[in-house]
């Protein structure tokens, strides 16, 4: 009976799409038709698209600015790496401890931290990235500066349906009365109060949740990656990730995953010329804040709902 | 004795507030507090409701003293407000705004909703029902869907009243309802005021400083002015109270 709920048109049709794209692009790397390259930035899609959701699960939908996450997917990588190539365990437990460590030290930070409002958030939360960091720089066991090699483990398998299984876990939270609560606290802190919202629970909630799949999404990168370092996740990486949420539409989820993939893109398109990326990226965001401030999508979803009719869109 | 507030002050540095503020509202009354601009009844809510820690005094609501605890603590007890100047969440959908007061009584978890497990499905089918059963009684069913910002004032008040009672409170706290209405919308906010006692069995305390209301659908009166209540009555008797005219006319010049 549940199975018959899960399953309505707007489900099937997602799963057949998800299914039908994977196959295409497995087929295409068994037989080697997929230049490494494209193979490459596909993986990273996936990768950005966890971060960005989650990122937009803080900033868009809670109304919480944090630009910390690269130290939360710095955690995951770590940790994930730690176990995969020191410890020489499984993939599957590697990227579950990551995530969950991500998601300890998430809670453990969100808790003071959250009580702080806008500007002053913000910068806690960029300190609590760049100590993470500095952390990892300064221990010997991981290398230090120089980051330690570790074996490629993750293939388009595991990151396409991670970042899937992310994506849904995310959507189904959002779209639940613990989302609208999270979303209560976006609107109006002082009503939501009122209405009986506990709101430190929901902030601390949104962030660990956000923690957790930073981390997730650290742990497939540096599994990808041969090698990790501590550069890697520099506020830089956090700018990114925001610039992703931001061009989107804070508060959309499919904005959030539309700004992954169009700055993965531009960053391919650009791989040759390194240095007009950040010119690029910052010339995007000042056209989109004068045009559209509110991003792409805004805080609404995109849904292929406005090809149906007008009077079956109302009933549905 | 549903809410008893004795000897509750608060003070701001030095100005003190509300002095010595005792109130006791039954069950099932209908209660005013009115006092002319400035004269603390705001503060009496931000008391009430955990917004202000009081500085003296205690506040037993169903003979429990609910100082000191965090606003949404104390919806959980029972006592829901509206405010003066509209709170809604005004980029949600007007039976958004209604489900997220219904929060505290959902029936499903977090692991719930992400496995969308049955319990989120029944959970949610009841909280659209009850949400729209509950909008059809301030006449807003219609309007379900739309941005709650983009509804007229009058029906942004009616939404507030409409979303404060979805939190199922025992105690409804209406913080000046008629502000910024003419006297035809204040008399509906009347009736709607009455009628809202009736059908959901609810004990009221109003702010107002529009005396009309007041005088016509309270049956007890309290008069607040500098922090001080210095009247307390039915409304006959607080309308010939010398001390009320004086606060709001002024004393007279012989």
């Amino acid at each position: 009976m549940i199975v018959s709920k899960w399953l309505n048109r707007k489900n099937v049709f997602g799963l057949l799409a998800a299914i039908l794209f994977y196959a295409v692009i497995q087929g295409s790397i068994l037989t080697d038709i997929l230049p490494p390259f494209y193979k490459l930035n596909l993986i990273l899609i996936c990768i950005y698209i966890i971060l960005a959701t989650s990122l937009n699960l803080i900033n868009g939908i809670t109304g919480q600015f944090s630009i910390g996450h690269a130290g939360f997917m710095a955690i995951g990588a770590y940790l994930s790496a730690i176990i995969t190539a020191k410890l020489h365990g499984p993939l599957a437990l590697g990227l579950l401890v990551g995530a969950l460590v991500a998601a300890a030290v998430g809670f453990l930070v969100g808790l003071p931290t959250l009580r702080l409002k806008g500007d002053y958030l913000a910068i806690a939360t960029l300190g609590v990235g760049e100590v993470v960091r500095i952390v990892f720089l300064n221990t010997e066991y991981v290398g230090g500066a120089a980051g330690f090699t570790l074996s490629s483990k993750i293939n388009w398998s595991w990151s396409f349906w991670l970042m899937v299984l992310s994506v849904v876990i995310m959507h189904n939270l959002i779209n639940s009365t613990h989302g609208r609560a999270c979303i209560s606290v976006r609107e109006n802190e002082i009503a939501a109060e009122a209405m009986g919202i506990n709101t430190t629970k929901y902030k601390v909630l949104a962030f660990t949740f956000g923690a957790f799949f930073a981390g997730l999404a650290g742990g497939i990168y540096a599994n990808y990656m041969y090698i990790i370092q501590p550069m890697t996740f520099s506020f830089l990486k956090s700018f990114d990730i925001l610039v992703m949420v931001v061009l989107g539409g804070l508060g959309s989820l499919t904005g959030s995953i539309f700004g992954a993939i169009f700055m993965t893109v531009i960053s391919a398109l650009l791989a040759s010329f390194p240095e007009w990326r950040m010119v690029i990226t910052a010339l995007l965001l000042v056209v989109m804040m004068v045009f559209r401030p509110t991003g792409l999508m805004g805080t609404k979803e995109f849904s292929l709902n406005f090809l149906r009719k007008k009077g079956e869109r109302n009933a549905a | 004795m549903l809410l008893n507030i004795e000897n509750l002050s608060k003070s701001f540095g030095g100005l003190k507030a509300v002095s010595n503020l005792n109130i006791e509202i039954r069950e099932g009354e209908l209660i005013g507090l009115i006092g002319p601009n400035g004269a603390g009844k705001t503060t009496v809510f931000n008391l009430l409701t955990g917004v202000y820690d009081p500085t003296e005094g205690k506040m037993l609501f169903q003979g429990k003293d609910v100082s000191g605890l965090k606003p949404y603590q104390v919806t959980h007890r029972g006592m829901a407000r509206t405010f003066q100047n509209i709170r809604l969440f005004g980029d949600l959908s007007v039976i958004d705004n209604v489900k997220i007061a219904f929060h505290q009584h959902a029936k499903y978890s977090t692991l719930s909703a992400i496995l969308r497990m049955p319990g989120y499905f029944s959970g949610e089918e009841e909280m659209e029902q009850k949400a729209l059963e509950l909008l059809q009684v301030f006449h807003l069913q219609g309007k379900a869907r739309e941005i709650a910002k983009n509804l007229p004032y009058g029906e942004q008040r009616r939404l507030e009243i409409a979303r404060a009672l979805a939190a199922k409170p025992k105690l409804l706290l209406l913080d000046e309802p008629a502000a910024g209405m003419n006297p035809q919308e204040t008399h509906e906010l009347m009736e709607l005021i009455r009628w809202i006692r009736e059908h959901f069995q609810i004990t009221i305390l109003l702010i107002e400083h529009d005396m009309s209301l007041v005088m016509g659908v309270c049956e007890r009166i309290y008069v607040l002015d500098y922090g001080i209540i210095i009247a307390h009555g039915n409304p006959a008797e607080i309308k010939s109270n010398p001390k009320v005219i004086e606060a709001y006319l002024g004393e007279e010049v012989i």
